[in-house]
């Protein structure tokens, strides 16, 4: 009966985020006084779970499974979970996370809980704390039933170190045909950039730049700092910045450790996307703007004069913590 | 083709969120509940359907009678007709099943769900109906085109998106995008009137066990004030961002 943690890869290589629930799968598995079995798919190298308290690697290398496919990912970690005979799960946040889990709960009949921000205040009854309306409450949820599937919010456990020897072992599940009722035609992907969900640190911009010509200054800051670039939505709808680049309650959820919000008004439905984020810094002209009621940082002052001297100072101190 | 729209009862955006019963129960007092956003885009998009391709658009949720109005919001939207399964939804598995067994006796090809909900953001329903039904299933679905029983779905993925192919019987989690905000349907007199005379059935749920139990609610620790640095004195944020908030 070990805990199983299933540790995303992209590209054959594995995210951030695959280290940081495999630091999760260790704080439960000390807690059940069990193990930690992780479950790659087409990943490379990943014998470096081991220093995040990964004791066993079932390693799944299959053709099949070159594209994400939300059926046959589930199925093949209801497998591994068959085979550690396992009672607990534990998964990322990331897009495909979300979608092939209520899929494995249903096929390992397991309570999920989804947005899980904290290590399990009891284990039993198995309690956890999650999300709740939009970043704006929590919720304490008792799961059930045996087995329980538990999604952990991206950067709200953090990477813990437990170091050690993973055991890897080639896992091949049974892919019946059945599953691959949905076929990936294209995929049509920014490459060489990180993304919103994975970042450790995001910078997003809203109307009060005037216009995309703007922008170069937001994507050098974001390049200082090894972000990725995020909007409001007013510059999406005005086609300024990608649709993928939106956040909110209606756009894609932030949870970074550092989020610098540049000309964002902080409406409510905007900090319903990034109130999961740690540190909100603020740089806007308009000293009212409720933004400075939700932010830890904030400048008061012209993003066109602010920006650049922010990029110059940032790159300053790289060169001196370099 | 059949499509059943499923609609979350959720307070609107704006509302202030607050407990009782020992924090234990979602304060509704002055609260305006809405049609989940997720759930009006999908809901806009089934009407496309119906109007450009023929289609009978049924709405679903699965609460207690106080979601009525929500339900016949979407009826005035233009649904044919609206089924309420008459239990609590206290938990994304237990609606699953309901939704599953209403899916199963409607005999839908497709069922169009929000992505996730606004009041828990559990994210958990849609997969979990497809899972049930044995349909295909795309989540965080942008783009939605059907041929026949052929579909052809894009995604939202992180860093970018998809598309695939598909068939029906299909369930997608949607949002926006699906269609754009300016073609959301704001319900006019007539749509009004006319929804006060389509059928609204009352279901009972079925049998099924709830896996996750919400015990216990929190509000955030009230935050410090914003630290305010000059706009002259930048060397002060980062100083700050370095030694205080330790995040660079
Ligand atoms: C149902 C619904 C869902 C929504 N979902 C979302 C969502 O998901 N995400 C989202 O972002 N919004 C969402 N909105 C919209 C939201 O309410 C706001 O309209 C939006 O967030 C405002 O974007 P903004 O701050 O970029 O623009 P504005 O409101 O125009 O604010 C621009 C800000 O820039 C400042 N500014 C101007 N010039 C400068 C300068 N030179 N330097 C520095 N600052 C400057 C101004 O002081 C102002 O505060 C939603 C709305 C509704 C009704």
């Amino acid at each position: 009966m070990s805990v199983l943690v299933y540790t995303e890869s992209d590209q054959g290589k594995l995210k951030k985020a695959a280290f940081e629930v495999a630091s999760y799968a260790k704080e439960v598995a000390n807690q059940l006084g069990t193990t930690v079995t992780a479950v790659t798919i087409n990943a490379d190298n990943t014998a470096e779970l081991g220093n995040y308290g990964v004791d066993k690697i079932l390693n799944v290398s299959a053709d099949a499974l070159k594209d994400f496919n939300a059926k046959a990912y589930a199925s093949t970690l209801h497998q591994a979970a068959a085979k550690e005979d396992t009672n607990v799960v534990i998964i990322s946040s990331s897009a495909d996370s979300k979608t092939l889990a209520p899929i494995l709960a249903v096929n390992l009949n397991a309570g999920y809980a989804s947005n899980v921000v904290a290590a399990p205040s009891s284990t039993s009854p198995f309690t956890v704390k999650r999300t709740a309306f939009t970043n704006k409450a929590f919720n304490m949820t008792e799961i059930n039933s045996d087995v329980k599937i538990i999604g952990v919010s991206n950067n709200a456990f953090g990477l813990v170190e437990n170091e050690g020897a993973a055991a890897a072992e080639a896992f091949s599940p049974n892919l019946d045909d059945s599953l691959f009722g949905v076929k990936v035609d294209s995929v049509d992907k920014v490459t060489g950039k990180v993304t919103i969900a994975d970042a450790d640190v995001v910078v997003s911009a809203g109307r009060g730049l005037k216009g995309p010509e703007n922008w170069g200054m937001v994507e050098e800051l974001a390049d200082v700092l090894g972000a990725a670039t995020a909007c409001s939505k007013p510059v999406s709808d005005l086609g300024w910045r990608p649709h993928g680049e939106h956040v909110g309650q209606t756009g894609k959820p932030v949870a970074s450790n550092l989020y610098i919000a540049i000309g964002i008004s902080g409406a409510i439905q905007h900090l319903a996307g990034i109130n999961a984020s740690k540190v909100k810094v603020v740089i806007n002209t308009d000293p009212e703007a409720p933004f400075f009621k939700a932010a830890d940082y904030g400048v008061v002052g012209d993003a066109f004069e602010v920006v650049p001297q922010l990029i110059e100072k940032l790159k300053e101190f790289k060169a001196n913590n370099a | 083709m059949k499509i059943l729209v499923c609609i979350s009862h959720v307070p609107d955006t704006t509302s202030k969120i607050n407990f009782t019963e020992g924090d234990t129960k979602f304060d509704t007092n002055g609260v305006q509940f809405v049609i989940n956003p997720n759930d009006e885009f999908g809901l806009t998009r089934a009407m496309w359907f119906k109007e450009k391709q023929g289609a009978s658009v049924d709405v679903v949720n699965v609460g207690g009678a106080e979601t009525e109005p929500t339900l016949r919001k979407a009826l005035a939207i233009g649904a044919d007709k609206a089924i309420r399964v008459n239990a609590a939804a206290t938990d994304g598995f237990f609606v699953a099943k309901q939704l599953a067994a209403v899916v199963k006796d409607g005999g839908y090809d497709l069922v169009i769900a929000g992505r996730e909900s606004i009041d828990y953001n559990g994210g958990m329903v849609p997969g979990m109906l497809a899972e049930l039904t044995g349909a295909n299933f795309v989540n965080t679905c942008i783009g939605l085109e059907i041929d026949g029983t052929s579909a052809t779905a894009v995604r939202e993925i992180d860093g970018g998106k998809e598309t695939s192919k598909t068939s029906l019987p299909l369930v997608i989690g949607g949002q926006k995008g699906l269609v754009e905000e300016t073609d959301l349907r704001i319900p006019n007199m007539r749509g009004i009137m006319m929804a006060r005379k389509k059928p609204l059935n009352v279901i009972d749920p079925v049998d099924a066990a709830k896996e996750t139990t919400a015990v216990k609610f929190e509000k955030p620790a009230p935050r410090g004030a914003v630290k305010l640095v000059d706009a002259g004195n930048i060397d002060e944020l980062i100083n700050l961002l370095h030694n205080e908030a330790k995040v660079i």
